[in-house]
Protein backbone atom coordinates (compact mmCIF):
# COMPACT_ATOMS: atom_id res chain seq x y z
CA UNK A 1 0.00 0.00 0.00
CA UNK A 2 1.30 3.54 -0.94
CA UNK A 3 1.74 6.21 2.04
CA UNK A 4 -2.00 7.76 0.83
CA UNK A 5 -3.75 4.89 1.06
CA UNK A 6 -2.36 3.96 4.01
CA UNK A 7 -3.55 7.36 5.23
CA UNK A 8 -6.84 6.64 3.64
CA UNK A 9 -7.61 3.22 5.86
CA UNK A 10 -6.11 4.95 8.94
CA UNK A 11 -8.60 7.36 8.55
CA UNK A 12 -11.47 4.54 7.81
CA UNK A 13 -10.50 3.05 11.26
CA UNK A 14 -10.44 6.32 12.97
CA UNK A 15 -13.73 7.63 11.71
CA UNK A 16 -15.53 4.05 12.43
CA UNK A 17 -14.49 4.15 15.90
CA UNK A 18 -15.27 7.50 16.59
CA UNK A 19 -18.71 7.21 14.72
CA UNK A 20 -19.04 4.18 16.96
CA UNK A 21 -18.49 5.42 20.65
CA UNK A 22 -20.69 8.23 19.17
CA UNK A 23 -23.61 6.63 18.37
CA UNK A 24 -23.92 5.17 22.01
CA UNK A 25 -22.97 8.41 23.66
CA UNK A 26 -25.51 7.40 26.36
CA UNK A 27 -22.94 4.42 27.55
CA UNK A 28 -19.95 6.08 26.50
CA UNK A 29 -19.68 10.22 26.99
CA UNK A 30 -22.23 10.81 29.88
CA UNK A 31 -21.54 8.00 32.57
CA UNK A 32 -17.82 9.38 33.40
CA UNK A 33 -19.54 12.97 33.45
CA UNK A 34 -22.16 11.90 35.96
CA UNK A 35 -19.32 9.90 37.92
CA UNK A 36 -16.84 13.13 38.04
CA UNK A 37 -19.91 15.32 39.16
CA UNK A 38 -20.43 12.89 42.12
CA UNK A 39 -16.97 13.30 42.88
CA UNK A 40 -16.53 17.05 42.77
CA UNK A 41 -20.04 16.84 44.80
CA UNK A 42 -18.97 14.78 47.47
CA UNK A 43 -15.17 14.97 47.73
CA UNK A 44 -14.85 18.02 46.46
CA UNK A 45 -17.74 20.48 48.20
CA UNK A 46 -18.60 18.14 50.98
CA UNK A 47 -15.49 16.60 52.30
CA UNK A 48 -12.71 19.22 50.66
CA UNK A 49 -14.12 21.98 52.37
CA UNK A 50 -13.28 19.91 55.78
CA UNK A 51 -9.75 18.75 54.35
CA UNK A 52 -8.46 22.22 53.39
CA UNK A 53 -5.60 23.10 51.10
CA UNK A 54 -2.85 20.50 49.95
CA UNK A 55 0.44 22.21 48.57
CA UNK A 56 -1.29 25.82 48.61
CA UNK A 57 -4.68 24.95 46.36
CA UNK A 58 -7.96 23.86 47.60
CA UNK A 59 -8.53 20.34 47.82
CA UNK A 60 -11.12 20.85 45.18
CA UNK A 61 -8.61 21.95 42.96
CA UNK A 62 -5.99 19.55 43.86
CA UNK A 63 -8.43 16.85 42.47
CA UNK A 64 -9.82 17.95 39.44
CA UNK A 65 -6.62 17.01 37.55
CA UNK A 66 -6.77 14.05 38.66
CA UNK A 67 -10.42 13.35 37.95
CA UNK A 68 -9.97 14.54 34.16
CA UNK A 69 -6.83 11.78 34.04
CA UNK A 70 -8.60 8.71 35.74
CA UNK A 71 -11.74 9.72 33.28
CA UNK A 72 -9.47 9.95 30.25
CA UNK A 73 -7.50 6.73 31.17
CA UNK A 74 -10.60 4.71 31.39
CA UNK A 75 -12.74 5.59 28.69
CA UNK A 76 -9.32 5.21 26.68
CA UNK A 77 -8.96 1.71 27.97
CA UNK A 78 -12.37 0.46 27.81
CA UNK A 79 -13.03 2.04 24.12
CA UNK A 80 -10.39 -0.03 22.21
CA UNK A 81 -10.61 -3.12 24.66
CA UNK A 82 -14.53 -3.19 24.02
CA UNK A 83 -14.12 -2.04 20.25
CA UNK A 84 -11.29 -4.91 19.63
CA UNK A 85 -12.62 -7.26 21.44
CA UNK A 86 -16.33 -6.97 20.00
CA UNK A 87 -14.73 -7.34 16.54
CA UNK A 88 -13.34 -10.41 17.61
CA UNK A 89 -16.46 -11.80 18.60
CA UNK A 90 -18.62 -10.89 15.56
CA UNK A 91 -15.39 -11.50 13.57
CA UNK A 92 -15.95 -8.35 12.12
CA UNK A 93 -12.06 -8.23 12.74
CA UNK A 94 -11.26 -10.46 9.56
CA UNK A 95 -12.39 -7.53 7.32
CA UNK A 96 -8.91 -5.84 8.11
CA UNK A 97 -7.24 -9.14 8.31
CA UNK A 98 -8.06 -9.83 4.29
CA UNK A 99 -7.18 -6.85 3.61
CA UNK A 100 -3.62 -5.05 2.52
CA UNK A 101 -3.25 -3.28 5.47
CA UNK A 102 -0.36 -3.26 7.62
CA UNK A 103 -0.38 -3.88 11.10
CA UNK A 104 0.51 -0.89 12.66
CA UNK A 105 -2.21 1.09 11.10
CA UNK A 106 -4.59 -1.72 12.43
CA UNK A 107 -2.60 -0.98 15.86
CA UNK A 108 -2.46 2.99 15.02
CA UNK A 109 -6.34 3.46 14.37
CA UNK A 110 -7.72 1.32 17.45
CA UNK A 111 -5.56 3.58 19.50
CA UNK A 112 -6.38 7.24 17.36
CA UNK A 113 -10.32 5.48 18.75
CA UNK A 114 -9.43 5.35 22.26
CA UNK A 115 -7.28 8.73 22.15
CA UNK A 116 -10.30 10.42 20.63
CA UNK A 117 -12.99 8.86 23.18
CA UNK A 118 -10.60 10.07 26.00
CA UNK A 119 -10.15 13.78 24.17
CA UNK A 120 -14.05 13.99 23.79
CA UNK A 121 -14.46 12.78 27.71
CA UNK A 122 -11.89 14.80 28.68
CA UNK A 123 -13.03 18.11 27.65
CA UNK A 124 -16.82 17.11 28.70
CA UNK A 125 -15.54 16.28 32.57
CA UNK A 126 -13.00 20.01 31.89
CA UNK A 127 -16.03 21.63 31.02
CA UNK A 128 -17.82 20.02 34.04
CA UNK A 129 -15.10 20.76 36.59
CA UNK A 130 -15.32 24.38 35.60
CA UNK A 131 -18.48 24.63 37.39
CA UNK A 132 -16.94 23.37 40.42
CA UNK A 133 -13.26 24.99 40.76
CA UNK A 134 -11.45 27.91 39.44
CA UNK A 135 -9.54 25.79 36.94
CA UNK A 136 -6.39 27.34 35.22
CA UNK A 137 -4.01 25.68 32.55
CA UNK A 138 -0.47 26.34 34.17
CA UNK A 139 1.47 24.89 31.05
CA UNK A 140 -0.69 24.28 28.12
CA UNK A 141 1.84 21.90 26.45
CA UNK A 142 2.78 20.02 29.31
CA UNK A 143 -1.05 19.34 29.57
CA UNK A 144 -2.09 18.29 26.41
CA UNK A 145 1.01 16.03 25.83
CA UNK A 146 0.52 14.05 29.56
CA UNK A 147 -3.21 13.94 28.27
CA UNK A 148 -2.52 12.71 24.64
CA UNK A 149 0.35 10.16 25.85
CA UNK A 150 -1.88 9.13 28.32
CA UNK A 151 -4.76 8.15 26.78
CA UNK A 152 -2.50 6.37 24.23
CA UNK A 153 -0.64 4.47 26.61
CA UNK A 154 -4.39 2.84 28.37
CA UNK A 155 -5.86 2.42 24.45
CA UNK A 156 -2.51 0.44 24.08
CA UNK A 157 -3.12 -1.28 27.04
CA UNK A 158 -6.63 -2.30 26.61
CA UNK A 159 -5.96 -3.25 22.85
CA UNK A 160 -3.69 -5.80 24.62
CA UNK A 161 -6.25 -6.53 27.05
CA UNK A 162 -8.78 -7.71 24.10
CA UNK A 163 -5.80 -9.21 22.00
CA UNK A 164 -5.56 -12.11 24.93
CA UNK A 165 -9.34 -11.72 25.70
CA UNK A 166 -11.68 -15.12 25.29
CA UNK A 167 -14.72 -13.54 26.91
CA UNK A 168 -16.23 -10.55 27.95
CA UNK A 169 -15.48 -10.99 31.35
CA UNK A 170 -12.05 -11.46 30.51
CA UNK A 171 -11.97 -8.06 29.74
CA UNK A 172 -13.77 -6.60 32.94
CA UNK A 173 -10.98 -8.44 35.42
CA UNK A 174 -7.70 -6.04 34.34
CA UNK A 175 -10.25 -2.51 34.93
CA UNK A 176 -11.67 -3.98 38.01
CA UNK A 177 -9.01 -5.56 39.71
CA UNK A 178 -5.76 -3.63 38.63
CA UNK A 179 -6.23 -0.24 36.80
CA UNK A 180 -9.16 1.02 39.31
CA UNK A 181 -6.92 0.38 42.43
CA UNK A 182 -3.59 1.68 40.25
CA UNK A 183 -5.45 4.89 39.73
CA UNK A 184 -6.77 5.44 42.87
CA UNK A 185 -3.62 4.68 44.44
CA UNK A 186 -2.26 6.96 42.00
CA UNK A 187 -2.50 10.12 44.05
CA UNK A 188 -6.17 11.90 42.64
CA UNK A 189 -7.25 13.05 46.12
CA UNK A 190 -4.02 13.18 47.91
CA UNK A 191 -0.52 14.12 47.19
CA UNK A 192 2.18 11.15 48.31
CA UNK A 193 4.32 13.53 50.46
CA UNK A 194 1.16 12.69 52.76
CA UNK A 195 2.68 9.08 52.76
CA UNK A 196 4.70 7.25 55.60
CA UNK A 197 8.30 7.32 53.66
CA UNK A 198 7.74 3.27 53.06
CA UNK A 199 4.66 4.01 50.92
CA UNK A 200 5.94 7.02 49.44
CA UNK A 201 8.11 4.53 48.19
CA UNK A 202 5.74 1.83 47.34
CA UNK A 203 3.98 4.63 45.59
CA UNK A 204 6.34 5.18 42.77
CA UNK A 205 6.27 2.14 41.00
CA UNK A 206 2.90 3.09 40.13
CA UNK A 207 2.99 4.17 36.91
CA UNK A 208 0.15 6.41 37.47
CA UNK A 209 1.04 8.41 39.53
CA UNK A 210 3.70 9.71 37.04
CA UNK A 211 0.74 10.82 34.65
CA UNK A 212 -1.54 12.26 37.72
CA UNK A 213 1.46 14.23 38.61
CA UNK A 214 2.97 15.55 35.54
CA UNK A 215 -0.86 16.19 34.41
CA UNK A 216 -1.40 18.30 37.56
CA UNK A 217 1.96 20.15 37.00
CA UNK A 218 0.44 21.28 33.78
CA UNK A 219 -3.08 22.47 35.35
CA UNK A 220 -2.10 23.91 38.55
CA UNK A 221 2.36 24.02 38.38
CA UNK A 222 2.73 21.23 41.45
CA UNK A 223 3.84 17.83 41.35
CA UNK A 224 5.54 15.59 43.51
CA UNK A 225 7.58 14.04 40.72
CA UNK A 226 10.06 15.56 38.59
CA UNK A 227 8.28 16.33 35.52
CA UNK A 228 10.99 15.03 33.46
CA UNK A 229 11.18 11.74 34.87
CA UNK A 230 7.59 11.71 34.43
CA UNK A 231 7.57 12.24 30.96
CA UNK A 232 10.64 9.81 30.17
CA UNK A 233 8.06 6.75 32.07
CA UNK A 234 5.17 7.21 30.37
CA UNK A 235 6.87 7.71 26.81
CA UNK A 236 8.73 4.29 27.77
CA UNK A 237 5.82 2.75 28.87
CA UNK A 238 3.75 4.27 25.35
CA UNK A 239 7.08 2.32 23.77
CA UNK A 240 6.91 -0.30 25.00
CA UNK A 241 3.36 -1.29 24.57
CA UNK A 242 3.34 -0.30 21.18
CA UNK A 243 6.25 -2.48 20.10
CA UNK A 244 4.44 -5.55 22.43
CA UNK A 245 0.64 -5.35 20.96
CA UNK A 246 2.48 -4.79 17.37
CA UNK A 247 4.38 -8.14 17.97
CA UNK A 248 1.27 -9.76 18.87
CA UNK A 249 -0.87 -8.62 16.08
CA UNK A 250 2.30 -9.74 13.85
CA UNK A 251 1.83 -13.09 15.18
CA UNK A 252 -1.76 -13.11 14.83
CA UNK A 253 -2.04 -14.02 18.81
CA UNK A 254 -6.13 -14.34 19.38
CA UNK A 255 -7.17 -13.59 16.11
CA UNK A 256 -5.74 -16.21 13.64
CA UNK A 257 -5.42 -19.94 14.47
CA UNK B 1 -1.01 -17.19 -15.51
CA UNK B 2 -2.51 -18.63 -12.40
CA UNK B 3 -4.38 -16.55 -10.29
CA UNK B 4 -3.97 -19.12 -7.70
CA UNK B 5 -0.73 -21.67 -7.17
CA UNK B 6 -0.93 -23.61 -3.66
CA UNK B 7 2.09 -26.04 -3.10
CA UNK B 8 2.69 -28.77 -0.69
CA UNK B 9 0.75 -26.85 2.05
CA UNK B 10 0.50 -28.12 5.40
CA UNK B 11 -1.43 -26.76 8.35
CA UNK B 12 -1.66 -27.86 12.19
CA UNK B 13 -3.57 -26.85 14.62
CA UNK B 14 -2.35 -26.29 18.30
CA UNK B 15 -4.67 -28.72 19.25
CA UNK B 16 -2.77 -31.65 16.92
CA UNK B 17 -5.20 -32.14 14.31
CA UNK B 18 -3.97 -32.14 11.02
CA UNK B 19 -6.09 -30.38 8.52
CA UNK B 20 -4.23 -30.45 5.28
CA UNK B 21 -1.59 -32.88 4.92
CA UNK B 22 0.15 -31.58 1.38
CA UNK B 23 -2.46 -29.92 -0.72
CA UNK B 24 -1.18 -28.89 -4.25
CA UNK B 25 -3.96 -26.70 -6.32
CA UNK B 26 -3.69 -24.39 -9.42
CA UNK B 27 -6.25 -21.53 -10.11
CA UNK B 28 -5.84 -20.26 -13.89
CA UNK B 29 -7.10 -16.68 -14.18
CA UNK B 30 -10.55 -16.00 -15.55
CA UNK B 31 -11.15 -19.42 -14.39
CA UNK B 32 -14.82 -20.06 -12.51
CA UNK B 33 -13.47 -23.17 -10.01
CA UNK B 34 -14.92 -25.18 -7.93
CA UNK B 35 -13.25 -26.47 -4.77
CA UNK B 36 -15.31 -29.56 -3.22
CA UNK B 37 -15.27 -31.69 -0.41
CA UNK B 38 -16.85 -33.54 2.28
CA UNK B 39 -17.40 -31.51 6.07
CA UNK B 40 -14.19 -31.02 7.46
CA UNK B 41 -11.99 -31.59 4.45
CA UNK B 42 -9.70 -28.89 4.79
CA UNK B 43 -11.35 -26.26 1.86
CA UNK B 44 -11.98 -23.51 5.04
CA UNK B 45 -8.77 -24.01 6.35
CA UNK B 46 -7.34 -24.09 2.67
CA UNK B 47 -9.20 -20.78 2.25
CA UNK B 48 -8.13 -19.33 5.79
CA UNK B 49 -4.31 -19.51 4.49
CA UNK B 50 -4.91 -18.23 0.94
CA UNK B 51 -6.59 -15.01 2.75
CA UNK B 52 -4.38 -14.49 5.73
CA UNK B 53 -7.23 -15.53 8.38
CA UNK B 54 -5.38 -18.48 9.57
CA UNK B 55 -1.23 -19.06 9.38
CA UNK B 56 0.32 -21.78 7.53
CA UNK B 57 2.40 -24.84 9.31
CA UNK B 58 4.09 -25.35 5.64
CA UNK B 59 3.90 -25.21 2.29
CA UNK B 60 3.49 -21.98 -0.47
CA UNK B 61 1.21 -20.22 -1.67
CA UNK B 62 0.90 -17.41 -4.53
CA UNK B 63 -1.63 -15.12 -5.74
CA UNK B 64 -1.33 -14.01 -9.46
CA UNK B 65 2.87 -14.59 -9.10
CA UNK B 66 2.80 -13.05 -5.64
CA UNK B 67 3.74 -15.48 -2.98
CA UNK B 68 1.52 -14.95 0.75
CA UNK B 69 4.79 -14.57 2.44
CA UNK B 70 7.08 -12.55 0.07
CA UNK B 71 4.58 -9.65 -0.07
CA UNK B 72 1.52 -10.42 1.75
CA UNK B 73 -0.13 -6.77 1.13
CA UNK B 74 -0.13 -6.95 -2.48
CA UNK B 75 -1.29 -10.33 -2.50
CA UNK B 76 -3.96 -9.61 -0.42
CA UNK B 77 -5.09 -6.99 -2.64
CA UNK B 78 -5.57 -9.56 -5.52
CA UNK B 79 -8.36 -11.45 -2.84
CA UNK B 80 -11.98 -11.09 -2.47
CA UNK B 81 -13.51 -12.90 0.31
CA UNK B 82 -16.98 -14.13 1.23
CA UNK B 83 -16.70 -16.37 3.99
CA UNK B 84 -19.28 -19.09 5.40
CA UNK B 85 -20.06 -16.73 8.19
CA UNK B 86 -21.17 -13.59 8.57
CA UNK B 87 -18.58 -11.90 9.95
CA UNK B 88 -19.43 -8.19 9.97
CA UNK B 89 -19.98 -5.59 12.33
CA UNK B 90 -24.09 -6.30 12.87
CA UNK B 91 -24.28 -2.60 14.32
CA UNK B 92 -23.40 -0.70 11.27
CA UNK B 93 -25.28 0.20 8.70
CA UNK B 94 -25.06 -1.55 5.38
CA UNK B 95 -23.54 0.84 3.04
CA UNK B 96 -20.98 2.07 5.88
CA UNK B 97 -19.76 -1.89 5.91
CA UNK B 98 -18.96 -1.53 2.06
CA UNK B 99 -17.55 2.26 2.85
CA UNK B 100 -15.15 1.10 5.64
CA UNK B 101 -14.27 -2.22 3.89
CA UNK B 102 -13.29 -0.12 0.53
CA UNK B 103 -11.44 2.19 2.93
CA UNK B 104 -9.26 -0.52 4.52
CA UNK B 105 -8.10 -1.11 1.08
CA UNK B 106 -6.84 2.63 0.99
CA UNK B 107 -9.53 3.93 -1.90
CA UNK B 108 -11.12 7.68 -0.88
CA UNK B 109 -14.12 7.69 0.78
CA UNK B 110 -15.83 9.39 -2.71
CA UNK B 111 -14.91 6.85 -5.11
CA UNK B 112 -16.39 4.05 -2.13
CA UNK B 113 -19.34 5.46 -2.07
CA UNK B 114 -19.80 5.36 -5.85
CA UNK B 115 -18.45 1.47 -5.69
CA UNK B 116 -20.58 0.59 -2.76
CA UNK B 117 -23.98 2.38 -4.64
CA UNK B 118 -22.96 0.47 -7.95
CA UNK B 119 -22.71 -2.83 -5.82
CA UNK B 120 -25.75 -2.39 -3.56
CA UNK B 121 -28.03 -1.87 -6.59
CA UNK B 122 -26.33 -4.60 -8.41
CA UNK B 123 -27.40 -7.12 -5.46
CA UNK B 124 -30.61 -5.30 -5.08
CA UNK B 125 -29.57 -3.83 -1.87
CA UNK B 126 -29.84 -0.42 -2.34
CA UNK B 127 -32.81 0.17 -0.56
CA UNK B 128 -31.21 -1.32 2.62
CA UNK B 129 -28.37 1.11 2.96
CA UNK B 130 -29.24 2.99 6.10
CA UNK B 131 -30.43 -0.88 7.44
CA UNK B 132 -28.02 -1.90 10.17
CA UNK B 133 -27.01 -5.35 9.27
CA UNK B 134 -28.53 -7.23 12.12
CA UNK B 135 -31.92 -5.90 10.93
CA UNK B 136 -31.34 -8.03 7.29
CA UNK B 137 -32.60 -10.82 6.30
CA UNK B 138 -30.34 -14.05 6.19
CA UNK B 139 -30.44 -13.88 2.21
CA UNK B 140 -29.09 -9.87 2.51
CA UNK B 141 -26.37 -10.61 4.45
CA UNK B 142 -25.29 -12.76 2.10
CA UNK B 143 -25.55 -11.05 -0.81
CA UNK B 144 -24.11 -8.07 1.05
CA UNK B 145 -21.10 -10.12 1.81
CA UNK B 146 -20.75 -10.37 -1.97
CA UNK B 147 -20.76 -6.63 -2.18
CA UNK B 148 -18.25 -6.34 0.05
CA UNK B 149 -15.75 -8.70 -1.35
CA UNK B 150 -15.85 -7.10 -4.25
CA UNK B 151 -16.11 -3.27 -3.30
CA UNK B 152 -12.04 -3.02 -4.12
CA UNK B 153 -12.51 -5.00 -7.49
CA UNK B 154 -10.52 -8.21 -6.74
CA UNK B 155 -8.94 -10.33 -9.15
CA UNK B 156 -9.64 -12.99 -7.45
CA UNK B 157 -12.90 -13.60 -5.91
CA UNK B 158 -13.55 -16.67 -3.15
CA UNK B 159 -16.52 -17.94 -2.39
CA UNK B 160 -16.62 -20.03 0.84
CA UNK B 161 -20.57 -21.84 0.54
CA UNK B 162 -22.32 -18.28 -0.43
CA UNK B 163 -25.74 -19.78 -1.42
CA UNK B 164 -26.35 -21.55 1.90
CA UNK B 165 -29.31 -21.48 3.60
CA UNK B 166 -30.36 -19.35 0.73
CA UNK B 167 -33.68 -19.54 -1.10
CA UNK B 168 -33.74 -20.53 -4.97
CA UNK B 169 -35.24 -17.50 -6.17
CA UNK B 170 -32.10 -15.40 -4.53
CA UNK B 171 -29.89 -18.51 -5.26
CA UNK B 172 -30.61 -18.43 -9.35
CA UNK B 173 -30.14 -14.46 -8.85
CA UNK B 174 -26.55 -14.78 -7.18
CA UNK B 175 -25.42 -17.56 -9.91
CA UNK B 176 -26.42 -14.93 -12.68
CA UNK B 177 -24.65 -12.25 -10.97
CA UNK B 178 -21.28 -14.64 -10.41
CA UNK B 179 -21.57 -15.44 -13.72
CA UNK B 180 -21.02 -12.30 -15.03
CA UNK B 181 -18.66 -10.93 -12.48
CA UNK B 182 -16.63 -13.92 -13.81
CA UNK B 183 -17.49 -12.87 -17.57
CA UNK B 184 -16.61 -9.76 -16.92
CA UNK B 185 -12.86 -11.26 -15.87
CA UNK B 186 -12.64 -12.18 -12.05
CA UNK B 187 -11.15 -15.79 -11.28
CA UNK B 188 -13.72 -16.88 -8.69
CA UNK B 189 -13.34 -20.08 -6.39
CA UNK B 190 -16.40 -21.44 -5.06
CA UNK B 191 -17.15 -23.90 -2.31
CA UNK B 192 -20.57 -25.27 -1.76
CA UNK B 193 -22.26 -28.61 -0.93
CA UNK B 194 -25.07 -28.00 -3.40
CA UNK B 195 -23.41 -30.14 -6.43
CA UNK B 196 -25.61 -29.13 -8.78
CA UNK B 197 -24.29 -25.14 -8.80
CA UNK B 198 -21.08 -26.09 -8.91
CA UNK B 199 -22.09 -28.15 -11.84
CA UNK B 200 -23.94 -25.65 -13.28
CA UNK B 201 -21.52 -22.55 -12.90
CA UNK B 202 -17.79 -24.39 -12.61
CA UNK B 203 -15.30 -24.94 -15.28
CA UNK B 204 -12.95 -27.14 -13.54
CA UNK B 205 -12.77 -28.75 -10.05
CA UNK B 206 -10.35 -29.91 -7.45
CA UNK B 207 -11.80 -32.08 -4.90
CA UNK B 208 -10.18 -32.34 -0.87
CA UNK B 209 -10.92 -34.86 1.17
CA UNK B 210 -8.84 -35.35 4.76
CA UNK B 211 -6.63 -32.60 4.13
CA UNK B 212 -4.99 -33.73 0.72
CA UNK B 213 -6.36 -33.07 -2.88
CA UNK B 214 -7.86 -36.56 -4.43
CA UNK B 215 -9.09 -34.78 -7.84
CA UNK B 216 -8.16 -31.68 -10.23
CA UNK B 217 -9.71 -31.97 -13.50
CA UNK B 218 -12.22 -29.97 -15.98
CA UNK B 219 -15.73 -30.34 -15.12
CA UNK B 220 -16.42 -31.64 -18.30
CA UNK B 221 -13.82 -34.65 -18.01
CA UNK B 222 -15.13 -35.13 -14.47
CA UNK B 223 -18.54 -35.47 -15.53
CA UNK B 224 -17.12 -38.22 -18.60
CA UNK B 225 -16.03 -40.64 -16.22
CA UNK B 226 -19.87 -41.14 -15.24
CA UNK B 227 -20.46 -44.81 -16.57
CA UNK B 228 -24.17 -44.69 -16.17
CA UNK B 229 -27.17 -42.20 -15.34
CA UNK B 230 -30.65 -42.67 -14.36
CA UNK B 231 -33.43 -40.46 -15.95
CA UNK B 232 -36.60 -40.01 -14.51
CA UNK B 233 -39.51 -39.77 -17.23
CA UNK B 234 -42.87 -38.50 -17.01
CA UNK B 235 -45.49 -39.77 -18.94
CA UNK B 236 -49.24 -38.36 -20.56
CA UNK B 237 -51.21 -41.02 -19.96
CA UNK B 238 -51.29 -44.20 -17.33
CA UNK B 239 -49.71 -47.41 -18.09
CA UNK B 240 -50.26 -50.55 -17.66
CA UNK B 241 -47.70 -52.71 -18.50
CA UNK B 242 -43.67 -52.07 -18.97
CA UNK B 243 -43.05 -51.83 -22.06
CA UNK B 244 -40.08 -53.65 -23.50
CA UNK B 245 -37.05 -51.64 -24.16
CA UNK B 246 -34.29 -53.74 -25.28
CA UNK B 247 -31.15 -53.08 -24.40
CA UNK B 248 -32.27 -50.48 -21.92
CA UNK B 249 -32.99 -51.34 -17.90
CA UNK B 250 -36.41 -49.49 -16.90
CA UNK B 251 -38.23 -49.50 -14.00
CA UNK B 252 -41.98 -48.76 -13.45
CA UNK B 253 -41.89 -45.97 -10.66
CA UNK B 254 -45.66 -45.49 -11.01
CA UNK B 255 -48.74 -45.44 -13.77
CA UNK B 256 -47.05 -42.40 -15.72
CA UNK B 257 -43.21 -42.33 -14.18
CA UNK B 258 -40.46 -44.22 -15.49
CA UNK B 259 -36.83 -44.67 -14.43
CA UNK B 260 -33.95 -45.56 -17.27
CA UNK B 261 -30.65 -46.29 -16.62
CA UNK B 262 -28.70 -45.08 -19.48
CA UNK B 263 -24.97 -46.51 -19.84
CA UNK B 264 -22.05 -44.76 -21.19
CA UNK B 265 -22.39 -44.91 -25.13
CA UNK B 266 -26.26 -45.30 -25.21
CA UNK B 267 -28.20 -42.24 -25.90
CA UNK B 268 -31.53 -41.09 -24.79
CA UNK B 269 -32.99 -40.87 -28.63
CA UNK B 270 -33.48 -44.92 -28.44
CA UNK B 271 -35.41 -44.73 -25.70
CA UNK B 272 -37.46 -41.91 -27.08
CA UNK B 273 -37.85 -43.72 -30.06
CA UNK B 274 -38.83 -47.24 -28.96
CA UNK B 275 -40.82 -45.43 -26.42
CA UNK B 276 -42.88 -43.55 -28.95
CA UNK B 277 -43.14 -47.02 -31.41
CA UNK B 278 -45.23 -48.09 -27.86
CA UNK B 279 -47.14 -45.23 -28.56
CA UNK B 280 -46.29 -44.02 -24.82
CA UNK B 281 -45.68 -39.91 -24.82
CA UNK B 282 -43.07 -38.41 -22.48
CA UNK B 283 -43.79 -34.79 -21.23
CA UNK B 284 -40.66 -33.72 -19.60
CA UNK B 285 -37.96 -36.03 -17.91
CA UNK B 286 -34.81 -34.92 -15.33
CA UNK B 287 -31.85 -36.48 -14.04
CA UNK B 288 -32.70 -38.76 -10.81
CA UNK B 289 -29.44 -37.14 -9.37
CA UNK B 290 -27.03 -35.06 -9.90
CA UNK B 291 -24.28 -36.10 -12.07
CA UNK B 292 -21.72 -34.31 -10.12
CA UNK B 293 -23.22 -35.68 -6.85
CA UNK B 294 -23.23 -39.57 -7.76
CA UNK B 295 -19.08 -39.21 -8.88
CA UNK B 296 -18.25 -36.95 -6.11
CA UNK B 297 -20.23 -39.63 -3.50
CA UNK B 298 -18.38 -42.93 -5.79
CA UNK B 299 -14.73 -41.15 -5.26
CA UNK B 300 -14.99 -40.52 -1.85
CA UNK B 301 -15.84 -44.15 -1.33
CA UNK B 302 -13.12 -45.10 -3.09
CA UNK B 303 -11.04 -43.29 -1.70
CA UNK B 304 -12.12 -44.36 2.23
CA UNK B 305 -11.63 -47.59 0.65
CA UNK B 306 -8.18 -47.32 -0.48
Amino acid sequence: MTLFEQWVALKTIMRREFLRFIRIWIQTILPPVITVSLYFVIFGKLIGTQIGDIDGYRYMDYIVPGLILMSVISNSYANVVSSFFSAKFHRSVEEMIVSPLPNYIILLGYVSGGVLRGVVVGITVTAVSMFFSELRIHHVAVSLAVFVLTAALFSLAGFINAVYGRSFDDITIIPTFVLTPLTYLGGIFYSIKMLPEFWQSVSQLNPILYMINAFRYGFIGVSDIDLTTAFLIILAFVALLFWFALSLLNRGIGIKA
Amino acid sequence: MSALKIENLHKTYRNGTQALCGVDLEVRAGDFFALLGPNGAGKSTAIGIICSLINKSSGKVSVFDTDIDDDPSRARSHIGLVPQEFNFNIFEPAGEILINQAGYYGIDRDTASERAEHYLKQLDLWNKRKVMAKELSGGMKRRLMIARALVHQPKLLILDEPTAGVDIEIRRSMWDFLREINAAGTTIILTTHYLEEAESLCNNIAIIDHGITIEQTSMRRLLDRLRAETFVLYLEDDLQLLPNCGEYEVHMIDSRTLEVLVHKGQNLNAIYQQLSDCNIKVVSMRNKSNRLEQLFVSMLKKKVAA
